[in-house]
């Protein structure tokens, strides 16, 4: 941990804060673009329900003697998958994944319990670190892991960004005009898997959610144009990520992915209320369904 | 450790975490049914959530978990019910995100009030996960002091409150108060949510919400026996869970989780052998006939 009190001078000139900086703006960016369409799609929930999974996972790792993260990629991303094809059209009913994450959290707990009592002391805070992150204990080589994760999360999303805005604004006329819908639903999922097992190294498996949701919703607060917005939220995220390292850089009490979280929550906070006349959700979706889904008309 | 079952009530702490789990099993039997009639999950995880960073604050405070328990809650339900556009909106998905950024930052502020109070990480995770053994007597009544209005409450509204959930715009136009039945709902829903937190722990209270009710509904669509059979199942499972926890090394809420995740999957795949068995039936007659 830092002094009580660091000088923002020399912040940077500590490894474990330039990891903390290099791995947090990779997770950070690929939140803002994830979590884009997650708030557009209405799959939140689904987020949420990911986020705990991501917990689960881990300490399903831990337990069985593995490297935290084979099983946080591995399981989030097969569980995300497995949900994109038992819902219709990769979206699944509330209902079921409340009571599949509720399962979830009941064998987290039995892993947890496993692992704390067959380590000796020395790991017995792994839980709570999965749990509320530990960006600034990363290693260097664990940074820069992160960092190439979360650019390939953003080179996917981008890549398949104008039939996933299409999939998402209008299915019907989506479908119709031949874009693989199902397909698009399962691969999002499978990115939003990604993104929580990437995000739960910084903030957390409870709180990566707020990462995920917030400087989003804030996004599509300020703007209705698609592509505007999606740099938008990766701005506000990114953003949210530095304000956070710093501030819990300068107070050493305050944990970083607080400050994190705070951070991206009051950008929302603001922004609903500055941006209270702008249509939001509501106008996005029916200027794209007047468009016929064309975005390429409106907005280029 | 090993006993015969009478050891079961011999010791106090089991006795009293077996009469608390009961209670709380009733109640949230008894709301998570609306709430699940309600497509209410959502909302229902959250708050079960919000109790985390009221009590880690109150003991920062210096003052009793329960008042924070049940303060952060019934003001999350309010806020929440105020907050919500009517379900079914066109800002639907961003009511989501509300839920979302609500719940990570209480949880947040959990987090700092846990580090504020000198990191007991002990507490954090008997915060998170609950502790059934230490449960004193005074508890148990105090849990049953808020049980009993709670559910009398439930107990007046239930019929508008089952015509409100079920038809909305109807009941609006025959005069029924929808908006204020539905922050009630979400008050009574939050004051379930911080009982079972004393007990299940923040990150399991849901377990007990979300699982016996969605059984319940897959297996009957009938009111009074829905709400019959989720407390019924609340019940056993929290009974055999404790139990089964006494036994055997593992803790009392992977048992109860697991116990009603195995009812809910069993009740689903009844369901749908049921419903494949009914339309062979319907299709036979047409086969013999070609």
């Amino acid at each position: 941990m830092s002094p009580a009190v660091g000088s923002l001078a020399t912040m940077l000139a500590h490894p474990f804060m330039r990891n903390a900086f290099l791995a947090g703006t990779g997770i950070a960016a690929s939140c803002g673009a994830v979590g884009y369409f997650v708030v557009l799609r209405g799959q939140v929930f689904t987020g949420d329900a990911l986020s705990h999974v991501a917990f689960t996972a881990a300490l399903a790792a831990l337990a069985a003697g593995f490297d935290l993260r084979l099983g946080l990629f591995g399981g989030t991303v097969a569980v995300a998958v497995a949900m994109g094809f038992l819902g219709r059209s990769g979206r699944a009913d509330d209902v079921v994944i409340g009571s599949v994450f509720a399962w979830m959290l009941g064998l987290g707990v039995l892993f947890l319990s496993i692992y704390t009592s067959s380590s000796s002391g020395v790991n017995g805070t792994a839980g709570v670190s999965v749990l509320f992150g530990s960006i600034l204990g990363l290693s260097t080589d664990a940074a820069r892991i992160a960092a190439a994760i979360g650019a390939l999360i953003l080179v996917a999303i981008l890549g398949i960004v104008r039939p996933l805005f299409f999939a998402t604004l209008d299915e019907a006329v989506a479908e119709a005009a031949g874009v693989p819908v199902r397909v698009i639903g399962i691969g999002f999922l499978a990115l939003v898997g990604l993104t929580a097992a990437e995000t739960t190294q910084a903030v957390g498996a409870l709180l990566l959610l707020g990462l995920l949701a917030a400087p989003a919703a804030a996004a599509l607060r300020l703007t209705t144009r698609p592509f505007g917005g999606v740099a938008l939220a990766i701005g506000f995220a990114v953003a949210a990520m530095w304000v956070g390292l710093t501030v819990s850089y300068l107070f050493a009490s305050i944990p970083p992915s607080f400050a994190i979280i705070a951070t991206a929550v009051l950008t929302y906070a603001a922004a609903s209320a500055r941006g209270a006349t702008v249509p939001g959700i509501a106008g996005l979706r029916r200027g794209g369904t007047r468009a016929d889904g064309a975005m390429e008309q409106t907005h280029v | 450790m090993p006993g015969d079952s009478m050891n079961l009530f011999t010791y106090p702490f089991m006795v009293n975490a077996l009469r608390a789990g009961t209670i709380v099993a009733v109640v949230s039997g008894t709301m998570g049914w609306f709430m699940v009639l309600r497509r209410q999950t959502f909302a229902g995880h959250t708050l079960s959530l919000v109790g985390f960073p009221g009590a880690a604050g109150a003991i920062l405070l210096g003052l009793s978990p329960a008042l924070g328990y049940f303060g952060f809650c019934i003001v999350a339900g309010v806020i929440i019910a105020f907050a919500s556009p009517p379900v079914g909106s066109a800002l639907y998905s961003e009511e989501s995100a509300v839920i979302g950024s609500v719940q990570a930052f209480a949880l947040a502020c959990g987090f700092l009030f846990v580090n504020l109070y000198h990191g007991n990480l002990n507490g954090l995770t008997g915060l998170l996960f609950g502790s059934f053994l230490g449960i004193t007597s005074a508890q148990v009544l105090s849990l049953l002091a808020v049980a009993v209005p709670a559910l009398l409450v439930l107990g007046l509204i239930t019929r508008p409150l089952l015509f409100a959930s079920i038809d909305p715009e109807v009941a609006a136009a025959a005069g029924v108060p929808v908006k204020t039945l539905a922050v009630v709902f979400l008050l009574l829903l939050g004051i379930a949510a911080a009982e079972a937190s004393q007990i299940t722990g923040s990150l399991l209270v849901f377990a007990l919400l979300v699982l016996p009710p969605a059984t319940a509904q897959v297996m009957t669509g009938r009111p009074l026996v829905g709400i019959g059979l989720s407390i019924g199942l609340g019940v056993a499972v929290t009974w055999v869970g404790l139990a089964l926890a006494y036994y055997t090394p593992y803790p009392t809420g992977t048992y109860i989780t697991s116990l009603s995740f195995g009812a809910y999957v069993i009740a689903r795949g009844a369901k749908l052998l049921s419903e494949r068995a009914r339309t062979r039936a319907a299709v036979a007659p047409e086969g013999a006939v070609t």
